[in-house]
């Protein structure tokens, strides 16, 4: 036998439940308890960059929309810069920003939303530059490991990406662009599964 | 200097998005395969949170949300560690858990379970993880409670738990369930995981020592989010 490696293993992933709100958003839920509820401001009342908000709805397999879902976000400001120490550049982050939110949708019609600024390019590995966008992760009754992606935008130059560059399926890549609507709104829909689906990250 | 990406997902440890006797999970499941992403700046960095997020007294349920006095139940205590895979600590990340009463009914307009309601529950906290990585929590023991899969399917006692870690590639939730409960060999939801072993950490020992006499028993729950790379023989994650 060979020494043994010591590493741990990673905790299993289980699914959020359809009664998530209680802990991450109570007031959803239908009740008041913490002074403050977390993830309801994402880039704050200073940062400059364009005001934009991105809606959508997230359907199933059947096509159906998904009413018990939670979406987290994160991004950089309109800069390319992340509010986190591990960003070479955090301590010119634009003030107040801090880039993450939590977002439930609407329990009758499935519809979500979140207000925010959109991001500047962030740089990539190897220093190629990647296109506006903002990390996405979906937990919901029925999905056992949250499912990333990324929300780019339709309006940007999004031909050098990196990542999208790696879809294969060159018409699948559009499954990950929200899509302008009306100046600084978007609308970004998730397909589980089936006809369009949208493409997923292993991160 | 730019820092290092996470260990790769282990994805033959981790429940499979199809899980058929999870019936929910057929309409929700991706039918394509992932697109594997090496990290960027965009995957190892994450929201940081901080004593100003939260209030000391978030992380006692037995009193968050108590109107006339405590709410009914086994009171315990749920502590334990937030580690990497690396056995290292991960401290200040965000902590929180939700779950039904002791009845096994939760508060939420969508759930008409026929338990009923505490008056002196809410059923959810939050806390950050101190320097060793250390969280607790004060509760009582979540009842079972009956769902719909198939016609007589009961959830084991459990809890739910959300960490953060440092990157939004450790972003994790999960279910606590309790030493000893004969549910956990029958939930669909926890036999999705494919390895037993990997479901045995999802199993809160009773930890006696952590038990206050003559107030509340104890449970030991460990968490442990994905580890980093360090730079041996690594080209520049980056070009800064
Ligand atoms: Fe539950």
């Amino acid at each position: 036998m060979p020494q043994p490696l010591d590493y741990l293993k990673e905790t299993p992933s289980q699914t959020a439940g359809p009664y998530v709100h209680i802990g991450l958003a109570p007031g959803a839920a239908g009740f008041d308890i913490y002074r403050r509820e977390l993830g309801w401001d994402i880039a704050g009342p200073e940062a400059p960059g364009e005001r934009i908000r991105i809606e959508g709805v997230v359907h199933d397999g059947t096509g159906a929309p998904v009413k018990d879902v939670m979406l987290e976000v994160w991004q950089a400001d309109a800069a390319g810069i992340h509010a986190h120490p591990d960003d070479p550049r955090h301590e010119a982050v634009a003030p107040g920003f801090r880039g993450w939110g939590r977002v439930i949708t609407d329990f009758d019609t499935g519809l979500w939303g979140f207000d925010s600024i959109k991001p500047g390019p962030v740089v990539g590995r190897d220093g190629r530059i990647m296109a506006p966008h903002i990390s996405l992760w979906i937990v919901a009754r029925g999905i056992n490991i949250g499912l990333n992606t990324r929300i780019y935008f339709d309006d940007e130059d999004n031909s050098a990406d990196p990542v999208l560059a790696l879809i294969e399926q060159a018409d699948r890549r559009q499954t990950l662009l929200a899509r302008k609507t009306a100046p600084g709104r978007y609308r970004f829909d998730i397909r589980l599964q089936g006809d369009g689906e949208t493409v997923f990250l292993d991160i | 200097m730019t820092p290092a990406e996470y260990y790769q997902r282990d994805r033959t440890w981790q429940p499979p998005a199809l899980a058929p006797d999870y019936k929910t999970s057929v309409a929700r499941s991706p039918g394509l395969p992932l697109l594997s992403l090496r990290n960027s700046l965009s995957e190892i960095t994450g929201p940081v949170f901080g004593h100003g997020d939260i209030d000391a007294t978030d992380n006692d349920l037995i009193r968050n949300y108590a109107k006339t006095g405590d709410p009914v139940g086994e009171r315990i205590i749920v502590h334990g560690r937030v580690l990497d895979e690396d056995a290292r600590p991960v401290p200040g990340t965000l902590v929180e858990i939700w779950q039904a009463n002791a009845g096994g009914r939760y508060r939420h307009k969508k759930d008409t379970y026929l338990a009923p309601i505490d008056p002196n529950f809410g059923g959810c906290g939050r806390t950050l993880t101190d320097d060793q990585g250390h969280y607790a929590f004060r509760t009582v023991k979540p009842g079972a409670y009956p769902w719909r899969n198939w016609v007589n399917n009961w959830r084991p006692a459990h809890i739910h738990v959300s960490v953060f870690g440092r990157a939004f590639v450790q972003r994790l939730i999960t279910q606590l369930y309790f030493e000893g409960d004969p549910l956990i060999a029958q939930c669909p939801i926890v036999q999705a995981i494919p390895d037993p072993r990997a479901v045995e950490q999802l199993i809160a020992p009773l930890d006696m020592n952590a038990a206050v006499p003559l107030d509340c028993l104890a449970y030991r729950f460990d968490i442990v989010l994905r580890g980093r790379r360090s730079t041996l023989f690594e080209n520049r994650l980056e070009g800064n």
